[in-house]
């Protein structure tokens, strides 16, 4: 982990929740991280665990109403972005940080070709001219590892394999050299080949670039593979976070020590049946004042239904959010 | 895509020879006579001998392959005539119209202008009314504009034009005089008064007919826009920092016109075979006064030669309803 670095992004207590006919739902409560430049971080989770809506919260891309941010501070390279104008955060999206979805199947504009989509934030961030910005849609296109690019700047995006439109989603994100890049999920919907090649070339863009990546998934091996360091979500909450080698040799939370045993290993005895987490994940329909993890967790006693842990430093740049005497470092239980 | 255009044509024509049929027998069978406004002082072998003029005596699968020959190949020929000063069609019968005893397609030439002016120009101003009002309404849902405008639609929807036109007769000529009542088909456009008066006079049949194109279309641009809306591909755009009108007008917008267009498309026929009760209410005589007189009069092959240009004109503008969105939607390709 490239350390002494300075912080690109930082979070400070986000909280958003969304207007619904029955009531609000909180799903980012009190969530703090940083991301230096050149880090990648990977923000782990299942589905409804956050990790998307405070993403898009950090550059007002969710829908107000229903969402609300209600309280926090997102600091990008110390500009408080959430008392940005409208007009400020449009030029900080796309131009100093970029984004790539989920996917690339849909993220596209189908009736138009990539060319004019990634031409689109250089002519409006970068003030290219149309010739100037058309010859870095080439650089780009060749930069993300697209043959004969300048041949298929004019083709449209279902000419293009999943793959390639995710790379085609990468150069739109690179485009104006942002400082920033956020990635939700972004091999999800990719095979496990692609996949590989998807996370080779982020790494080598990261090297090149210098950028610092925030990488959303809910696989595992994923982030053993990039991550430099681990924010772990559950319930709209930071349970954990750690660089990734403590975190998958140390992990602390009941949570993270679960996840990381969902994972079948290929490698020793085969296990009579894969592991799996009971119970759902919470609904959040209240502030929350017990931790999220309460229900399904093996080790939960008391005091977990009365109060929500703090995250405390169990480590150096380790933190985790469990008042389980195992979390601290105690003889683990389970 | 001009095999794919060439494949459909050639299909169209059983489809096209059906409906001919199926139109001509469907008139054969049904009850009415051309003689019936006859006086019934004319003595029955004289009705006899008219029914003979009129080509009656043959059996009816001779008269409808008489039918086929005078609209593909005689009619054609009278047009070739027309524009070239050829005499091909010479001494050949064409489509009379047993009503007035004159050829069918010359009275249609009369009246189809009438027709033209008035719904042509009520579509052009619904389509340039109901977009942007449909991308509005999607834009801010559930606004007051959005509520507003979902009133006034379902009005649109649901009031018939046989009222409205009652309506907005009474208003704006009888109360306020803004603008007459009844159509003048004589008029002559030849100068600037001429026009005006030509403009003053179909405001309120284009209104009514507006009224309810517009309803309809813009219900349909506003749910093509708020599927749109959703998309992926929207917040990508955001995510590019686009401002908003960007976003919306060129990402959007774009998307949603697609199955607009077809829409507008598959509506071009009602264009030309007119909006019947509209115009009976306001007189204006164009196809769709033609072809309710010719029914009340019993004139076969007036109502059948409408009836089948009506058929030519879906098939077509089905088809380029199709090619149109080929063109619009690179994801479509017709080989």
């Amino acid at each position: 982990m490239p350390s002494g670095d300075r912080t690109v992004l930082e979070v400070r207590g986000l909280r958003t929740a969304f207007q619904t006919r029955s009531g609000s739902v909180y799903a980012v409560n009190d969530v703090s991280f940083d991301v230096k430049r050149g880090e990648l971080l990977g923000v782990v989770g299942e589905s409804g665990s956050g990790k998307s809506v405070t993403m898009m919260s950090l550059i007002g891309l969710l829908p107000m109403p229903p969402a609300r941010i209600e309280a926090g501070e997102v600091l990008l390279d110390g500009e408080d972005l959430l008392k940005a104008s409208p007009a400020r955060l449009r030029n900080v999206r796309g131009g100093e940080v970029g984004f790539v979805f989920q996917d690339p199947m849909t993220s596209l504009n189908p009736v138009f070709p990539v060319g004019f989509q990634i031409v689109e934030p250089l002519r409006r961030h970068m003030g290219l001219s149309k010739k100037a910005a058309r010859d870095r849609a080439v650089e780009l296109l060749e930069l993300v590892g697209i043959p004969g690019a300048r041949a298929r700047l004019d083709d449209y995006p279902h000419q293009f394999s999943g793959g390639m439109r995710q790379r085609v989603m990468i150069a739109i994100a690179l485009a104006c050299d942002p400082k920033l890049l956020i990635a939700d999920e972004p091999t999800t919907a990719l095979d496990v080949t692609i996949q590989a090649q998807i996370l080779e070339l982020v790494h080598k863009l990261r090297d090149e670039l210098g950028m610092a990546i925030v990488w959303i998934t809910h696989d595992l091996g994923v982030i053993a593979q990039i991550a430099d360091r681990v924010l772990v979500m559950y319930g709209g909450q930071v349970v954990e976070q750690a660089p990734v080698r403590p975190l998958f040799r140390d992990p602390r939370h009941p949570y993270t020590r679960a996840l990381l045993k969902t994972i079948p290993s290929v490698t020793g005895e085969r296990a009579a049946k894969l592991q799996v987490i009971e119970g759902q994940p919470p609904i959040l329909g209240a502030f929350p004042t017990a931790c999220p993890f309460r229900d399904r967790c093996p080790l939960a006693f008391e005091r977990c239904h009365a109060q929500n842990p703090a995250r405390e430093v169990v480590a150096e740049g380790h933190d985790v959010a469990c008042f389980h005497p195992s979390a601290q470092g105690a003889e683990a239980v389970a | 895509m001009l095999t794919y255009t060439l494949r459909r044509l050639m299909f169209a024509v059983p489809t096209l020879f059906f409906i001919a049929a199926a139109i001509f027998f469907l008139l054969e069978l049904a009850p009415g006579d051309p003689m019936a406004n006859v006086p019934l002082t004319v003595p029955s072998e004289v009705r006899e001998q008219m029914r003979q003029a009129l080509g009656l005596g043959e059996p009816a699968h001779i008269r409808f392959v008489l039918w086929l020959k005078q609209f593909f190949w005689i009619e054609p020929l009278n047009l070739v005539d027309h524009w070239f000063g050829t005499t091909f069609a010479e001494g050949e019968l064409r489509i009379i119209s047993w009503q007035n005893r004159s050829p069918v397609f010359l009275t249609i030439a009369e009246r189809i202008p009438q027709t033209l002016w008035v719904v042509g120009t009520s579509y052009l101003v619904a389509i340039l009314i109901a977009i942007p009002i449909g991308i509005y309404s999607a834009y801010r849902q559930y606004s007051l504009f959005d509520q507003a405008g979902t009133f006034i639609t379902m009005i649109g929807f649901s009031v018939p034009p046989f009222f409205s036109g009652v309506f907005v007769i009474l208003i704006f000529s009888v109360y306020l005089g803004w603008f007459p009542t009844i159509y003048d088909t004589r008029l002559v456009v030849n100068d600037w008064d001429s026009f005006m008066q030509q403009v003053r006079q179909m405001i309120l049949p284009v209104m009514v007919l507006a009224l309810q194109i517009t309803s309809q279309l813009s219900r349909f641009m506003r749910a093509s826009v708020l599927d749109n809306l959703n998309q992926d591909y929207v917040r990508t755009a955001r995510a590019k920092g686009l401002v908003e009108r960007r976003v919306i007008l060129v990402h959007v917008l774009r998307n949603s016109l697609l199955p607009v267009v077809t829409v507008i498309a598959l509506y071009v026929p009602a264009i030309f075979s007119g909006a019947i009760i509209t115009e009976q209410i306001f007189k204006v005589n164009g196809i769709g006064q033609l072809l309710i007189t010719a029914l009340q009069a019993n004139d076969w092959p007036m109502v059948q030669t409408l009836s089948f240009i009506f058929a030519v004109l879906i098939v077509v503008s089905n088809l380029v309803a199709d090619l149109l969105y080929g063109i619009l939607d690179p994801r479509i390709r017709y080989d």
